[in-house]
């Protein structure tokens, strides 16, 4: 499996000189599978540029939940517009709509010009928590804890697990983190997981003023993951506000939280990692 | 994998630990998984103390009766009701706490109910009453 990051930023879209490395577009994550099967993770404004061959037939847009910077981009990706690609949207079900007549609020005049039924050829899929397969990948689904209902998944191929929780804030619901694992969102997704692409939205000070934002501070992003032990934590869902030089900061107290058998990892547009 | 409780079950836990009324947990296989303070008073043990209990142990610890002092079945109890029948159930009963004293109270218990009809245990509140 080989995971490429197009877009790391969070909440909404940020362009200029400060923000180049850790980039401006908003959640989308490309992974390659056996076979060359295409899965996408969020559909924000990075899915854009995400590069597809001529040849592809078939992709699978897995998505998390659906705020704005998680689908935005997804009438801007070629193969929505491509009859000869069956494109398969999956995202977390609601007790009220289905999640095809959720994206055609935004898909939909006056919001957008592009309607759902416009789209050429595409399938909806309300997940709920619980397992299910694309080709030979098993992938376990489950609500963590973000304001609207809101998926984190698990991804396993053969021996390799990549865990995605863009949006997450698991310090809500405890009384202090870490404690009970049994008791913290997002942990049976994130526990042992090869790789954990996670939240790391705010700093320690800004999460004061910020509790049930739906994000992680730092310090409960180290607490987290020191619980789950990922082998590596690849940081996403940057700040808006934040510049490359705060995120480096952000890092560096991140990755002096960490516990030394996790790889911390920014989580920067183009970043490659092989699973 | 391995089982963590829903994010559902962990934001009631939250909220019930805010309250200020008894508030009292179960899981969908009738683990008794948490109750708040309020209710510890009530109870007459701290939950800490307990851990997790299942409901086949409730009538042992608590020693549940009818209001009237008669013994009480087992599917009288509104929490054991909501758990078999995933239905709201309210009522009322008498019951022996770990502190030894002895209280009447009314239950009023809601299923919990997740996406994808996942049933996802019970949240109970009760109350002392004067019989």
């Amino acid at each position: 499996m080989r995971v490429k990051l197009w877009g790391t930023r969070g909440s909404i879209a940020v362009s200029g000189p400060d923000t180049i490395r850790y980039g401006g577009d908003t959640s989308a994550v490309e992974l390659r599978c056996l076979g060359d099967r295409l899965l996408i993770l969020d559909g924000g404004s990075g899915i854009r540029a995400l590069e597809v061959a001529p040849e592809t037939r078939r992709v699978d847009i897995l998505l998390s939940h659906l705020h704005m910077d998680h689908v935005q981009g997804l009438p801007f990706f070629g193969p929505l517009l491509d009859p000869e690609v069956e494109v398969h949207v999956w995202g977390p079900a609601s007790t009220t709509r289905t999640l095809r007549q959720r994206i055609a609020r935004y898909l939909s005049p006056p919001l957008f010009p592009v309607r759902v039924r416009d789209l050429a050829n595409v399938a909806f899929h309300d997940v709920i928590s619980g397992e299910f397969e694309i080709g030979d990948i098993r992938i376990a689904a489950d609500l963590i804890s973000h304001p609207g209902a809101t998926l984190g998944y698990r991804l396993t191929e053969n021996s390799s697990s990549l865990a995605y929780m863009p949006d997450h804030e698991p310090s809500m619901g405890q009384p202090y983190i870490p404690t009970n694992p049994d008791w913290t969102s997002g942990f049976s997704l994130a526990e042992g997981a090869d790789v954990l692409i996670h939240d790391a939205q705010y700093t320690d000070e800004e999460y004061e003023t910020r509790v049930g934002w739906g994000h992680s501070s730092t310090s409960h992003l180290a607490a987290f993951a020191n619980m789950a032990q990922p082998g590596r934590l690849v940081t996403f869902h940057h700040d808006p506000a934040h510049t490359d030089e705060d995120l480096d900061k952000l890092h560096a107290a991140l990755g002096a939280s960490l516990s030394e058998e996790i790889e911390l990892i920014a989580g920067t547009p183009g970043l490659v990692v092989d699973l | 994998m391995r089982a963590q409780q829903p994010v559902e079950m962990i934001l009631l836990r939250q909220v019930a630990s805010y309250l200020t009324i008894p508030i009292w947990m179960m899981d969908s296989d009738g683990n008794l998984v948490f109750y708040n303070e309020p209710a510890e008073t009530l109870l007459g043990i701290q939950f800490d103390e307990v851990g997790p209990v299942h409901a086949d142990q409730l009538s042992e610890m608590f020693r549940i009766t009818r209001v009237d002092g008669s013994p009480m079945g087992e599917m009288e109890f509104p929490v054991l009701r909501t758990l078999a029948k995933r239905s709201p159930e309210h009522g009322e009963v008498r019951y022996c706490g770990m502190d030894g004293v002895w209280r009447d109270v009314a239950v009023s218990a809601i299923p919990v109910e997740g996406q994808g009809e996942r049933f996802l245990g019970v949240f109970a509140t009760f109350w002392e009453i004067d019989v």
